[in-house]
């Protein structure tokens, strides 16, 4: 039976056909569906665990009970867990373990843009990288063998477009694997000691060598020949773009990207007359393969920055586009947006009135960096913010005295916040820490995690009491607030800025994806256009319900009386979910709810 | 090449219900036995960004992203967004554009005005008969269901697919869709293929 998937529905899917039975990770995109999908099927456990780091611990304590488990995230979650992985790559895993990591060329949702295949290399673990869905469900399979078959965790490298693009995949039935978990106590292979780890060590480069010798005969490192004017060694999604502008040319593609096949490479070289790497981000083949002698063209001609297309692919290798040249017409730009009733705008209104430096975080609220609300300055990973603004207030001293605020989401906290506000607590910071609590993980489209009082598979379990950490770990003012009570917002936050020592305030409403439409529907706000003074003030909270009817532009009859105002603000009734925080703002009172 | 690829283009708002078009399509493709691949970036979609789908088909087809001047056709489901893509277009390639205006956030800030006469534009740029625009809301509203100018629109597709049948098409949306918007569905998509 055919199918059609997107490759993180195809990972997930394979997982189950070869009876993998455990998945652990983190949410981020573009990397999310496949923990999701994989949570569905019967007879497998999968988790959220609180950050990529526990994700792979637990991943490997699966593994070293003998299942076949897996640990999912994004590629900047590769950095999270590397301290487990590195060593994790010398003791070995009894059963299997791979790590997916979904790489995100052209930083479609994500910090940075690094290329995941160095981490094999540096880490010495094997990886291999589909092109499209039907390959993203054989490779997870041999990712399972693979690491079964030479004792070692195995990577499976996607990137965004192999992620998230869908082709048609054939549907297996799942294979009846036996249970083969059971405790083994093999302390020389498991305690990294200094004494064992270096005999582990010596096994790692024996391994790598045999997986090199095994690379080439491996049916996913295979040669395509066609005409030998031109040969193009290409990996994963690449692999398309250039067989769609070039399909006539000789092609040498590989599915295991480390350890590279050096004979097969040899004997493709020797059999074209110029050859080609074709690979997006860091020139990891190719410099591999200049190593070797090889006369190679690659980053001299392609980009280094952003994924590739088929007409990247053409120009960088033909030096001209046979696109027809079109100008565009600029337009206005249509970036991304809090949703009408975030409740993060109302955090991040009052926080922008406080001109205190807000060092901010990731998540839904990083969006609020943007005009109008400008409440954000700094976002560097998850988890920085309390650490950067402890730093900073520490460097101020007296000067920086509340003028420094830490911003961080729910989930983030979680992943990566804690042991940061502890530290606020020991060290005796002077900054204001605040949790913008919107009870789940929205960013990465509603995940739960361990305040939210359900598990992944949507088991209830317990829930994490902000407040009461924030207390126990030594942060002596904790507050929660309403953000979408501006006056009692701003109070609070005047408040704690002025104190000694570290606050914590808790920041609670829920993201409105989380109410029911009826709830949301059920109380939306207009403005009085008699009321309406043209102020502008309602918009400066950048609600998208909220818009700006010019009186000459759209031809309304100016008002007599008021001969400055050139417009009023609109509510489009369909967008506004009734929050209030734009009524709170007016002080005509011209916004209001119907019957009010 | 292994045969013609063809491309579609789908672009407009979070929201508009686009990545299901472009999955229907998929799915109507791949039933008549053809190799098909889209993509889309998504994530963010909710927040009012812009959307698009690349959606490819063909006998063998490697990429699923098309690339600038090879797409058959543009489907804008929403005025502007037409114009953001127009590099992707083919020479002949045709332009549907679902009648909508949706304000982009600088546009409702009252700090850009919203582009006028992009018919005309596109007309004179592309030729009279590369570019019909669908009424979708007052079709979607006749249908009986006003969400449905998706489905609209893949109806107005459904004209430019040669060797599909109309029954194609609504084995795959019978499939599909929740049974109780079905009936609406398949009149909204009669509609657009009529329009
Ligand atoms: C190490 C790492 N893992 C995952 C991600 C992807 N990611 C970005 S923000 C985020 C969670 C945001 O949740 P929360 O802090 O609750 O904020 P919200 O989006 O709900 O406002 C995730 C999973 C990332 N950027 N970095
Ligand atoms: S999804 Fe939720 S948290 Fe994210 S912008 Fe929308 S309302 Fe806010
Ligand atoms: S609704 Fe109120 S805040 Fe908004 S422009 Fe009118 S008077 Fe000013
Ligand atoms: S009440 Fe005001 S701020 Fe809140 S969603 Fe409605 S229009 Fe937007």
């Amino acid at each position: 039976m055919q199918e059609i998937m997107s490759g993180n529905e195809a990972i997930a899917r394979g997982a189950w056909e070869c009876g993998a039975t455990f998945g652990a990770g983190y949410p981020g995109t573009p990397s999310t569906e496949i923990l999701e999908t994989f949570a569905q099927y019967k007879g497998v456990y999968a988790e959220w665990s609180p950050n990529e780091k526990v994700g792979l611990e637990v991943a490997i304590g699966a593994a070293f009970a003998g299942a076949r488990s897996m640990a999912v995230m994004k590629h900047v979650g590769v950095n999270v867990a590397a301290d487990p992985l590195f060593t994790v790559s010398y003791t070995g895993t009894n059963g299997a373990l791979v790590i997916i990591t979904a790489d995100d060329p052209s930083l479609h949702s994500s910090q940075n843009e690094q290329d995941n295949r160095n981490y094999a290399k540096f880490a010495k673990i094997p990886m291999l990288e589909p092109a499209d869905s039907q390959e993203a469900k054989d490779f997870i399979k041999l990712a399972f063998e693979l690491s079964e078959k030479f004792d070692t965790p195995v990577f499976l490298r996607t990137t965004t477009r192999v992620s998230h693009s869908k082709s048609v995949v054939r549907i297996e039935e799942p294979v009846k694997a036996a249970d083969r978990t059971e405790i083994r106590h093999l302390p020389l292979k498991y305690v990294m000691v200094p004494m064992n780890a270096r005999a582990r060590r010596v096994e790692v480069e024996k391994r790598t060598q045999a997986i090199r010798e095994w690379a080439e005969t491996f049916e996913g490192n295979r040669m395509e020949m066609g005409s030998p004017e031109v040969g193009i060694i290409t990996a994963g999604m690449p692999y398309n773009y250039a067989k769609d502008s070039f399909p006539e040319y000789s092609y040498l593609k590989l599915g295991l990207v480390h350890p590279l096949p050096e004979k097969m490479i040899r004997d493709f070289a020797s059999k074209v007359k110029k050859l080609f790497v074709v690979e997006e981000l860091d020139p990891f083949i190719e410099e591999q393969v200049k190593a070797m002698g090889i006369e190679v063209t690659g980053k001299a001609v392609f980009p280094y920055t952003n994924e590739f297309d088929p007409g990247v692919v053409e120009k960088a290798i033909t030096g001209k586009s046979s696109a027809p040249a079109v100008t565009l017409q600029t337009i206005p730009p249509r970036p991304p947006n809090l949703c009408p009733g975030c409740p993060h705008r109302g955090l991040f209104y009052a926080l922008n009135k406080t001109k205190a430096f807000v060092s901010g975080d990731i998540g839904c609220y990083t969006l609020s960096y943007m005009k109008p609300l400008s409440g954000m300055d700094s976002c560097i990973c998850m988890g920085a913010s309390i650490g950067i603004a402890h730093g900073m207030s520490k460097a101020l001293g007296p000067k920086g005295k509340g003028k420094v605020v830490g911003v961080i989401g729910d989930s983030t906290f979680i992943h990566s916040g804690i042991t940061t506000l502890l530290n606020t607590a020991y060290n005796r910071s002077d900054a204001v820490f605040i949790i913008a609590d919107n009870r789940t993980t929205a960013m990465t489209g509603m995940q739960e995690h361990p305040a939210t009082g359900f598990t992944l598979q949507g088991e209830k379990t317990k829930d994490l009491d902000f407040a009461a950490l924030g207390k126990v770990l030594g942060i002596d003012s904790v507050e929660v607030i309403d953000p979408l009570n501006f006056k009692d917002t701003t109070r609070v936050l005047k408040q704690e800025l002025q104190k000694e020592g570290p606050s914590l305030i808790i920041s609670r409403a829920p993201c409105v994806l989380l109410m029911s439409k009826k709830a949301v529907q059920a109380k939306q706000f207009f403005t009085d256009p008699d009321k309406c003074i043209g102020c502008k003030v309602c918009l400066s909270c950048g609600c998208p319900a909220i818009s700006w009817r010019d009186f000459e532009k759209t031809g309304m009859p100016a008002r007599p009386d008021r001969k400055k105002q050139k417009g009023i603000a609109v509510i489009d009734a369909t967008l506004c979910t009734g929050c209030t925080l734009c009524a709170q703002l007016c002080r005509q009172e011209a916004i209001m709810r119907e019957g009010e | 090449m292994g045969g013609k690829v063809t491309s579609l283009l789908l672009a407009g708002v979070g929201g508009q219900g686009i990545l299901l078009a472009s999955d229907i399509i998929c799915k109507v493709m791949m039933e008549k036995g053809l190799d098909v691949k889209k993509s889309e970036v998504h994530g963010m979609a909710q927040r009012g960004g812009c959307v698009t789908s690349h959606v490819r088909y063909g006998q063998k087809v490697y990429s699923p992203l098309a690339r600038k001047g090879d797409v058959d056709m543009i489907v804008s489901f929403e005025k502007l967004e037409a114009l953001r893509y127009l590099d992707y277009l083919k020479k002949g390639g045709m332009i549907l554009v679902n009648d909508e205006e949706i304000y982009p956030p600088s546009v409702n800030l009252g700090e850009a005005d919203y582009p006028k006469d992009i018919y005309e534009n596109l007309r004179s740029q592309f030729g009279k008969d590369s570019v019909k625009v669908i009424p979708g809301p007052n079709l979607a509203s006749l249908a009986g269901n006003r969400r449905a100018v998706n489905t609209v629109m893949l109806g107005a597709i459904s004209r430019f697919t040669p060797g599909l049948v109309r029954e194609d098409w609504k084995k795959v949306l019978t499939e599909v869709l929740p049974g109780k918007i079905l009936e609406a569905n398949i009149k909204a998509f009669d509609l657009g293929r009529e329009a």
